[in-house]
């Protein structure tokens, strides 16, 4: 008990090779997000549908056998094949197929720009409240959660009501709808990451905040908003052919799933299949877009 | 362990450092009126339980405490007065005259970054130099710290490496912009033993051949006596004895430094149960009015209750601050104070 505390510890030479596995070839993260999304078949066949669509939306007046607004008073209603229309005739006589096809560029549209919108809107205005304090935090999310109180298809029903039909407000009042979900994602990303080592190591090698904010907060946040996003286009697809079903988005003649199926609709019993057909497009646009998304989320996390 | 004892003006000058953490609930004293000084190349090492205000006094010399924190107190670094920089200033001294290496490498390093442009982003922020130059000098920084291949691992993810690696990286980027003063906040406990001693190796050589002084916080005494210089041992928030490690560690001179050594784990029979000190630390909101050690100590006086005791220097270089350093220093070693 009285000798004295060991205060040499036996050599160990400096210079061994300490956890030293062999250097291994070392992957890149994009790289290994691709790796992994070149083995992902699900993923791949559902990127290869959206692919598709895109590119028949794209490329809408090469592909499309017909015009989209041509009307025929004895051709309503054909069935499939009839005189040259694959798909048959709709209530006016125009031809299903074209109608589809640009149905698509619109529903794609009403898609994506409401989602890029909110994005930017809402990410920049979580980051913000994530970042600073506690008064701005308290400003900007209550307010958000004052939208967040009425349920989604009501308040876009709710603007676009107010505002007046027409694609320009469909998208104004579905961006302000996704907005504060998109606000409330990276905030509670952004206040995650604030608190981490490695912000605190940042600013101890010398970063300003707005450096931080760059890089490392920006960094971090950007793939959970980005993972989000991309979940809201199918939900932003369906509410806005809601609304032109509704009346309140793409006003006629503009060819629009919604609005199709809301005009076909009551044709119901006399060709069920048709009016289907605008459906079943937002159906399969919507979980296509779904799948892809829930499998780029799987290979953007580094930890699967 | 006689270290670079490099006779010149203080690196460091801390002076009744004090920091308060206000709530509406309670007002924290986590320092209350830390003082020690370090010389270039030196390694002092802060021994002291949790909550015995070690991280925080680091993270207050470098300012890095959140904007709640009331730092009271005088520190100089390298004849900067530490609490008073702003803006520029401030963002020049961390990582350009003060580095600090964390504890945890995993979450110290920004998963969507490489470890070089960890390196490159920092070298280029203090020195100014070119793409092409930074990524020279990163790699000249990875080998350094004797990271194998390194112009390979330079270009991977902190998820990719190693505990043992990442260590590394990040004293490699404490290292970049050549810091007069590094602070260590328990670099090694979060690393397994072996890799442990390896790092607590290299950081000892580096801080040696690049004439660094070094605060290196840990609780481990095993530790402290590889590495240090020498010792501060901190209280309840204040620096209650100081001196050449070897000498505090084999006589300490406060009753709280001898129940520490005799609550250790050395060459006691297997069967022998450990001495622990009795009590607990004091709640740092409500600090007992004298020593603070007082409550737990077995050589507590009345006197000992009336005030803080002031410093004595019962040898050149050490100082304790207790009214019975006599009858501590005569006790032998390992017996429970």
């Amino acid at each position: 008990m009285n000798k004295p505390v060991a205060l040499a510890v036996a050599e160990i030479p400096a210079d061994s090779d300490f956890d030293g596995a062999p250097a291994t070839k070392v992957r890149g993260y994009w790289q290994s997000v691709g790796y992994r999304l070149r083995h992902d078949w699900v993923t791949l066949g559902f990127g290869v549908i959206v692919l598709l669509i895109v590119l028949a939306a794209v490329f809408a007046p090469l592909i499309a056998p017909f015009s989209p607004y041509a009307q025929s008073i004895i051709g309503r209603l054909k069935p499939f094949g009839w005189r040259g229309h694959p798909w048959g005739t709709d209530e006016l006589g125009r031809d299903m197929m074209s109608r589809l096809i640009y149905g698509g560029r619109i529903s794609l549209m009403m898609g994506l720009v409401p989602v890029v919108i909110a994005t930017m809107i809402g990410g920049t205005l979580g980051v913000i409240g994530g970042f600073a304090g506690k008064v701005a935090n308290t400003a900007i999310m209550r307010t958000m959660d004052v939208f967040y109180a009425f349920p989604s298809i009501l308040l876009a029903v709710a603007i676009s009501g107010a505002m007046g039909g027409g694609i320009v407000n469909g998208i104004i009042s579905l961006s302000l709808v996704f907005t504060p979900a998109m606000c409330r994602v990276a905030e509670t990303a952004t206040a995650q990451v604030k608190n981490l080592d490695y912000i605190e190591a940042a600013r101890a090698s010398g970063a300003g905040t707005l450096t931080i904010i760059r890089h490392h907060v920006l960094g971090n946040v950007l793939g959970p908003v980005f993972i989000y996003a991309s979940s809201l286009v199918s939900v932003s697809i369906l509410l806005a052919s809601g609304l032109s079903f509704l009346g309140l988005g793409v006003q006629p003649p503009e060819p629009d799933w919604g609005l199709m199926l809301s005009t076909l609709r009551q044709s119901l019993y006399v060709d069920p299949l048709g009016c289907a057909l605008p459906g079943i497009a937002i159906f399969i646009t919507s979980i296509c877009f779904n799948l892809v998304s829930d499998g780029i989320r799987a290979a953007m996390d580094v930890r699967i | 362990m006689d270290g670079g004892m490099v006779a010149a003006a203080p690196l460091l000058e801390v002076e009744d450092l004090s920091v308060q953490f206000v709530t509406r609930e309670a007002t924290v004293n986590a320092v209350s009126g830390a003082t020690f000084n370090l010389k270039a190349g030196e390694v002092l090492c802060l021994l002291g339980e949790s909550g015995s205000g070690k991280s925080v006094t680091l993270r207050a010399l470098m300012r890095l405490l959140p904007g709640r924190a009331r730092v009271k107190g005088r520190v100089n670094v390298a004849g900067q007065d530490a609490l008073a920089l702003k803006g520029r200033a401030l963002q020049s001294f961390r990582g350009g005259t003060v580095a600090m290496v964390f504890q945890e490498p995993m979450t110290a390093l920004d998963p969507v970054y490489t470890i070089g442009q960890h390196l490159t982003e920092m070298i280029r922020r203090h020195k100014g130099v070119g793409r092409a130059e930074a990524r020279a000098q990163a790699i000249e920084l990875l080998n350094l710290v004797k990271i194998p291949s390194a112009e390979r691992r330079i270009d991977a993810y902190p998820h990719e490496l190693s505990g043992g690696l990442r260590q590394r990286a990040m004293i490699a980027i404490a290292l970049s912009c050549g810091p007069k003063l590094l602070l260590a906040d328990e670099p090694t406990t979060a690393l397994d033993a072996t890799v442990q001693i390896q790092v607590l190796i290299l950081l000892r050589r580096l801080q040696q051949e690049l004439g660094m002084g070094t605060i290196f916080v840990t609780h481990d005494l095993g530790v402290a006596a590889e590495i240090a210089d020498r010792v501060a041992v901190m209280y309840a928030g204040r620096v209650i004895e100081e001196g050449p490690v070897a000498d505090v560690l084999r006589r300490p001179a406060h009753p709280y430094t001898a129940g520490l050594m005799a609550s250790t784990v050395h060459d006691q029979a297997p069967d022998q149960d450990i001495a622990a000190i009795p009590g607990s630390p004091p709640d740092l909101r409500r600090l007992p009015p004298g020593c603070s050690f007082a409550p737990r100590c077995s050589l507590a006086m009345p006197a000992c209750r009336q005030g803080f005791p002031e410093p004595v220097f019962p040898a050149p270089g050490r100082m304790a601050r207790c009214l019975r350093v006599a009858d501590v220093l005569q006790q032998p070693v390992g017996v429970h104070a």
